[in-house]
């Protein structure tokens, strides 16, 4: 299996006043096709930076990045990305909101209307077609955002902490869906978050990011499938992981 | 670097056990006639309630109190209509002056929407004339009146286009600032999912633009009817704007009164048309309690 994603000696800096500040710098990554991949860091690592430029949101200020080999830039049909933030359009129901990007694609509208109901169904929101994002909350708009993003079927899914604003039992609930929705699917992740624990739950390999993005560990997370979030914690494994990747997070703070 | 190992075969994409997803319940509200609209009948009620008893102490006081050359009475105004409606002067001069403001409110509005989608859309320019559209909406659109005489002379033209300047700032610049306000991550949103320009500005800048098209026309709508009438009184002879020139002049207050009244109506049809137009486009807003 070879590598979908790919950056290469990528720096990003954004001119702030007559200072540039580096958010990334001498980045180096290969993502494996088909592998759940998870980025650990704090805030203001880069991780964010990292994933727009992988999006093609956002422009490398040197260096490269490459989706299968093709320079990545702009965005591109294969790869989804969800937000830290809903982007919801606010004047569409759930409906409507998940047929967009095959809308955009020039899809029948009954087609459109079969692959949403389908993904509807699939994250758990029959019932809610006719709901407008502000009448959802928080947790049901972000099932909606997962929705609409795989209506897109892309190969690679580029997630940027997105259960970082949920409560607990929500984030495992969904969490628990990520992993059901991802297996077997053969699509490419790329999470991105904060949380430790989430990481090794989610991940089959942790890269852990120091400052501007310089990687301070970088391993397999060997633990078996299905992972049930309760008993994992308590895995010698899990443990063991633990704390390599928190004592790895502790050396290279700032 | 062997992915592949923790993918279970078992997979599954197919639909899990029926879940709810956590959110509120809904039951229904088991609500009457009366709980739904009792509030809104009463207000309703007090609303015409109040409108009689200013009607019928204007008539109380007018005469005994103060003298009906400066403030008629109702029931003067009311023959005053009466009149004209009989000889066809309500008619004709009602009919101008909606005439008026009709043409200048959709020709302002057209002129405003497309200005200010296109300046807010190619922000440089935008950027660059923002200044000169201050400005010019800053001066007193009556001030224009003489120059407008001169280049249109005193006919309809005139009117239409004094009126149509008006609501063009107030339509332009509450449209500009509609696309402006359009968060930039919904755009990004779209970008991702391969939109072309021209898919962004039709599914995202346009519909989220809304609430600014809503209220540039909203506001707009009077100023209309201030610019056809404001025009009828610099230079005419005929409209509603007229007519009460005309009333003052022979010091008919009545007459006055009646034209301010014919005004006001089309003044309150007019809102309520934009407001229908308002409920219709705003659904996806969350009702109020």
């Amino acid at each position: 299996m070879g590598a979908v994603l790919e950056a290469a000696d990528l720096e990003r800096s954004f001119l702030k006043g007559d200072k540039r500040i580096v958010a990334l710098r001498g980045f180096n990554l290969a993502v494996v096709e088909g592998s759940f991949l998870t980025i650990l860091g704090r805030s203001g690592c880069g991780k964010s930076t990292l994933l727009n430029m992988m999006a093609g949101l956002l422009a490398p200020s040197s260096g490269r990045i490459a989706y299968r080999g093709q320079p990545v830039t702009g965005p591109r049909a294969e790869i989804a990305y969800l937000t830290q933030h809903d982007t919801l359009m606010p004047w569409r129901d759930v409906q409507h909101n998940v047929e967009m990007p095959l809308e955009l694609r020039g899809t029948p509208k009954a087609e459109r209307r079969r692959t949403a109901a389908e993904l509807i169904e699939r994250v758990g929101l029959s019932g809610f077609e006719k709901h407008y994002p502000r009448e959802l909350s928080g947790g049901m708009r972000r099932r909606a955002g997962l929705a609409r993003m795989l209506a897109a079927a892309p190969e690679t899914l580029l997630l940027d902490e997105p259960f970082g604003a949920l409560d607990a039992q929500l984030r495992a609930e969904l969490q628990t869906e990520l992993l059901r929705l991802w297996q077997g699917s053969g699509k490419t992740v790329v999470f991105i978050t904060h949380d430790l624990e989430e990481a090794l739950l989610l991940g089959d390999r942790v890269v852990v990011l120091g400052r501007a993005g310089q990687i301070l560990l970088d391993t397999q997370i060997d633990l078996p499938r299905p992972r049930d979030p309760d008993d994992i914690r308590l895995d010698p494994a899990f443990v063991a992981l633990h704390r390599r990747v928190s004592t790895a997070l502790k050396e290279g703070s700032w | 670097m062997s992915a592949d190992v923790h993918h279970p075969a078992t997979v599954s994409a197919s639909t899990p056990h029926a879940r709810r997803p956590a959110g509120p319940i809904e039951v229904p509200a088991n609500r009457s006639w009366w709980d739904r609209h009792g509030r809104a009948v009463i207000i309703a009620m007090v609303r015409l309630a109040l409108l009689v008893a200013a009607l019928a102490a204007w008539q109380a006081v007018s005469g005994p109190v103060v003298d009906p050359l400066f403030i008629s009475k109702p029931s003067a105004i009311w023959d005053k209509l009466v009149t004209w409606a009989g000889d066809g002067t309500l008619a004709r001069n009602t009919g101008l002056t909606m005439q008026e403001i009709a043409l200048g409110f959709l020709l302002g509005s057209a002129g405003g929407l497309l200005a200010g989608f296109l300046l807010a859309i190619v922000r440089v320019l935008g950027d660059v004339l923002e200044p000169y559209m201050i400005a010019l909406y800053s001066i007193p659109k009556v001030a224009l009146a003489p120059l407008f005489i001169i280049w249109f002379g005193i006919e309809l033209k005139m009117k239409v286009l004094l009126a149509a300047v008006t609501v063009f700032f107030l339509v332009y610049l509450n449209v500009a600032a509609g696309v402006r306000s359009v968060d930039r991550a919904l755009v990004d949103a779209v970008r991702l999912m391969g939109a072309t320009r021209r898919q962004i500005i039709a599914k995202v800048l346009l519909p989220g633009a809304m609430g600014g098209v809503i209220t540039g026309l909203r506001v707009a709508v009077p100023y209309a009817l201030i610019g056809a009438v404001v025009g009828e009184l610099v230079a005419s002879n005929r409209g509603l704007g007229f007519l009460m020139l005309d009333s003052a002049s022979q010091f008919d207050t009545a007459g006055v009164f009646a034209a301010l009244a014919v005004i006001t109506v089309i003044a309150t049809i007019l809102n309520l048309g934009v407001t229908a137009l308002d409920r219709r486009s705003s659904r996806w807003k969350p009702e109020e309690e």
